[in-house]
């Protein structure tokens, strides 16, 4: 197959904001499918902690009454894209709690479709990003819910935190409602640590590191809260923090 | 002895003056009020000596112990002896008190050159100065301040200053946002961790009632960024009666 032909370039919503010479080196992303059949609940981890370039397409269909928590962690690629398509059936759950880490130049991010096709299903998804250097960190995440499926409840929160001026952030949650009964949150924020937090922490002693350490763990924790191997997840991730400052 | 030496100093925030040339000295063993109007600048006082970035010393100097206080960092003030108590104390998602007051104990040992705190002996601590405030050791296992009442935000700071014991105390109206009970328990907590012939603490509030708990040596009444007015614990309550105007 021609690489050029099939390559996304900037223009591609979904691909605004990727490295696309970096795609380059991986492209085509091949589609890994997951199936939760009817009833069964599942949970996941994807955790990319290597260098160099990473591209992953997740295919999840959660069948009737499924119900899939997936949590990610994506720290140290200089390109990491995770890209998660999940289609919900009837009375199905997803959750998603994502964590991003970067630094230096590195482009990380998160692009998710999830579709509720039929009624009474629930989607939740948590996304932290940290950024120091002149890292950039995107989420992009378009919830669909499909004409008839109502009782539909889908939840987004989105934040990034900026270590310094120089790094970018972007997020774009995304609604397309079709049916009448649904409840859909989105929050978003870009921000940096509070000032005032951290002249209390060091106010009783802890340096500055330590102190943005604390706070930041506690902000990425937030991806992580209720997953099996939270307290594994937070471990891996406080270590990748502890380098970045 | 001498253990804190304000002298003649300046301070600015977002290039407003706000402290003309204030100078105070506080000995080891003594108990200072200040008090003082609205916008006197008594917050300032004690953010400005605490380090809070923003706080701009544009003159003067503060001998804390020997140290150089306005040279030193946050972390480094406190490591030397300084505690801040807040007016407002800060709420901080997600980060227990617990976790954090551990790690600030043992950054302020590390800083002095003594061995950290294990997890049975700060527990120990913990739960031995939690008790003094009559405070849940549970409510030490929740984030920072979040979902505390005013007057548990309070005797949280007392509970911290407990643990840190520190040399010098400035708490800045610890008395605020306090019910009568909460009062005398954090007035005799106070008394508990700071009267001490080698320690010292500067309160600084707006009423005389937390002065009924904790008797200061001196009162001074601070106005327009500076101290206008010393005297002993009966000037305290001659402000309360008179009133700022007539008395300084």
């Amino acid at each position: 197959m021609n690489v050029e032909l099939t390559l996304p370039t900037r223009k591609d919503e979904d691909f605004r904001y990727s490295d696309i010479d970096a795609l380059r080196t991986v492209w085509p992303v091949p589609r890994e499918e997951i199936e939760v059949v009817a009833g069964l609940v599942e949970s996941r981890q994807v955790i990319e902690l290597g260098e160099g370039t990473v591209a992953r397409h997740l295919d999840i269909r959660l069948g009737k009454g499924a119900k899939l928590d997936l949590r990610v962690l994506t720290a140290g690629p200089a390109y990491g894209r995770i890209a998660i398509d999940v289609r919900l059936a009837e009375g199905a759950g997803f959750t998603l709690g994502a964590a991003q880490i970067a630094t230096g130049s590195e482009t990380l991010e998160i692009v998710t479709e999830v579709t509720h096709a039929a009624p009474n299903a629930t989607s939740r998804q948590v996304v932290r990003t940290v950024l120091a250097g002149h890292a950039t960190g995107t989420y992009l995440g378009r919830v669909a819910v499909a004409r008839g499926s109502d009782g539909t409840d889908a939840e987004q929160s989105v934040r990034a935190m900026l270590l310094d001026r120089t790094a970018t952030a972007n997020a774009r949650p995304e609604l397309e409602i079709y049916a009448d009964d649904v409840k859909a949150a989105h929050g978003c924020a870009v921000g940096e640590l509070d000032a005032m937090g951290l002249f209390y922490l060091m106010s009783r002693g802890l340096t500055p590191p330590q102190a943005k350490r604390l706070m930041l763990q506690a902000f990425i924790a937030e991806a992580f809260t209720g997953a099996s191997g939270e307290a594994q997840l937070g471990q891996t991730a406080l270590a990748r923090l502890e380098a970045i400052l | 002895m001498s253990m804190l030496e304000i002298s003649n100093l300046h301070a600015t925030v977002v290039d407003k003056p706000i402290l003309k040339g204030l100078s105070l000295t506080i000995n080891a063993g003594e108990v200072h009020a200040i008090m003082g109007p609205n916008g006197a600048g008594k917050s300032t006082l004690g953010y400005t000596l605490g380090g809070r970035p923003g706080y701009e010393v544009t003159g003067g100097s503060v001998d804390f112990l020997g140290h150089d206080l306005l040279a030193l960092e946050p972390h480094e003030r406190a490591a030397a002896g300084l505690f801040l108590g807040f007016q407002y104390p800060v709420e901080i998602p997600g980060v227990s008190f617990v976790q954090f007051l551990r790690e600030a104990a043992n950054a302020q040992r590390k800083g002095r050159g003594q061995e950290p705190l294990s997890g049975g002996e700060f527990l120990k601590l913990a739960r031995e100065k939690a008790g003094l405030l009559r405070m849940d050791m549970d409510m030490l296992k929740r984030p920072v301040n979040v979902g505390f009442s005013g007057g548990e935000k309070k005797r949280a700071e007392m509970v911290q200053m407990g643990i840190l014991d520190p040399k010098l105390a400035i708490l800045d109206e610890t008395d605020s946002g306090l019910d009568i009970d909460a009062l005398r328990i954090c007035g005799e907590g106070i008394n508990a961790i700071m009267r001490a012939p080698d320690k010292a603490v500067l309160l600084i509030t707006h009423y005389q009632r937390l002065l009924d708990y904790v008797k200061p040596d001196f009162v001074h009444v601070l106005a327009g960024g500076r101290i206008v007015k010393s005297g002993g614990p009966e000037l305290a309550l001659a402000l309360e009666e008179q009133g700022y105007e007539a008395v300084a």
